[in-house]
């Protein structure tokens, strides 16, 4: 509570997260991805201090979730499973600390083994799979770990310039405890050569922060003779601790 | 050499693309897949407080509608209580209320909706109070990270006018573009909100 004053008749037992490190993250105006141009601003954005509303953020349970909805390959399965080759993505969704995020909302999204995605707006001529709908989601457990099983998507050739092509990839959406926490993002796969040459991928300032979106094959997390698996680690904003800022808080 | 600082570094963004729909908002987007759906609809039939609507578009640098944006929006319950464990006030929490909306906007116009209660007013770090205000997050196709903003409301003038994050706005004419126009409508109260991404309109973005 000390963070945000003696006045103050309450608050929370923890400070402020982390300012954003920007420069991890692309910029807003960044020419080789076209459809930025005209969709970043180009004023300064303005830093604000974090008060009780954007340290809080909304809660999710199991509630709001279904029994098959961080398992894409039967999901949407209608007259059998889907087509392609079988994934297990797992991973942690860590703080800028290195603890755990438990029970936070993680969402994905991806196309199918060809490319295509189950959207009106995609045309690609690679055709829909009827039993794969490519979206899911699940909740980390109390140590902030998750998985998912999923068919391994493909890439896809997109209007950026006219020989684009998405290396293949994962849409990610988490929440974390806050709203100053909130992150979207995309998965890589190890040894893809479309990343290196990907306008998207490319908006990113820092090479080290595009290694890190890149998830290794992890053989020890393999169902043999089922289904390969990825690691995929997450680290969202961490928060301060309120050393000697009035009291201590034990945290 | 010193020893290392072993922090982590946060996870980079990457555009939400144009396929963020089918993601986050099947259901909106036309596409039957989950049993449980989140929505545009923030207050349900036993919320307490004032019904309102939000409606508006976001615009790019051509003025153009962007008509596959996803907005999100968080906000504090009519005694101005956040549902959440870090919000420590002694203000009642709403069983029916959990803050938090998610609007695709439709894909001909652009319009995004979001149907909730006007929250109450929150105290600002120093205990001085805020104006009613929610927290909007943006993202689409061609945003490399999301962008964070917030909604005031036309008919708080006074809470406005001593609201201590608009007073941080430098320009007092970039103030406005974060006031929702008020409109009364046979269907209700409503609050016109457009986001201009560029532009001599460009709407304020915080880096929170
Ligand atoms: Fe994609």
């Amino acid at each position: 509570m000390s963070s945000f004053g003696t006045n103050r008749p309450s608050g929370p037992r923890e400070g402020d997260y982390y300012q954003r490190d920007l420069t991890v993250h692309p910029p807003a105006f960044t020419p080789i991805y076209k459809t930025s141009v005209t969709r970043s601003p180009q004023k300064a954005l303005l830093s604000l201090e974090q008060g009780i509303g954007e340290i809080t953020g909304p809660v999710f349970t199991a509630e709001d979730l279904g029994p098959l909805d961080n398992d894409l390959i039967l999901n949407y399965a209608k007259t059998g499973e889907p087509i392609g080759e079988r994934i297990i993505v797992h991973g942690r969704v860590l703080d800028e600390n290195g603890r755990g995020v438990p029970h936070t909302l993680v969402e994905f999204w991806q196309a199918n083994a060809g490319g295509r995605y189950r959207h009106k707006k995609d045309t690609y001529l690679a055709p829909i799979d009827p039993n794969f709908g490519g979206c899911g989601r699940c909740l980390t457990d109390e140590n902030g770990y998750y998985y998912f099983r999923t068919i391994k998507p493909g890439p896809y050739p997109w209007r950026n310039y006219v020989n684009s092509w998405r290396p293949a990839h994962i849409h990610f959406s988490i929440f974390g405890r806050s709203f100053t926490q909130r992150l979207i993002t995309q998965m890589y796969f190890e040894g893809d050569p479309l990343i290196d040459v990907c306008p998207i991928v490319k908006t990113i300032p820092d090479p080290e922060a595009v290694k890190r979106l890149i998830a290794p094959l992890d053989l020890r997390a393999t169902v043999p003779l089922d289904c390969r698996a990825y690691k995929f680690d997450i680290v969202l904003r961490g928060r301060r601790s309120t050393l000697f800022e009035n009291r201590l808080e034990g945290n | 050499m010193v020893q290392p600082l072993n922090y982590l570094s946060e996870t980079t963004s990457q555009t939400a693309g144009p396929y963020v729909h089918i993601g986050l908002a099947p259901a909106a987007a036309g596409f039957d897949i989950f049993e449980k759906n989140f929505s545009h609809v923030v207050a349900g039939p036993q919320t307490r407080g004032t019904r309102i609507r939000i409606e508006g578009r976001v615009l790019d640098g051509t003025g153009t509608p962007v008509r596959d944006v996803l907005v999100e929006s968080w906000q504090a319950n009519s005694e101005g209580r956040f549902n959440h464990p870090d919000d420590t006030q002694t203000k009642a929490l709403d069983p029916d209320f959990r803050g938090w909306g998610r609007s695709c906007s439709d894909f001909d116009t652009g319009v995004f909706l979001l149907d909730t209660i006007k929250p109450g007013s929150v105290p600002w770090r120093d205990g001085r109070p805020q104006a009613p205000h929610i927290s909007l997050w943006i993202v689409a196709r061609g945003i490399n990270i999301g962008l964070n903003t917030r909604l005031y409301f036309s008919d708080e003038e006074a809470a406005n006018a001593n609201d201590p994050v608009l007073r941080l706005i430098e320009q007092e004419v970039r103030r406005k573009t974060l006031i929702a126009e008020r409109q009364e409508t046979p269907e209700g109260l409503v609050y016109r909100f457009d986001i201009h991404l560029q532009g001599d309109r460009e709407t304020v973005f915080f880096d929170i």
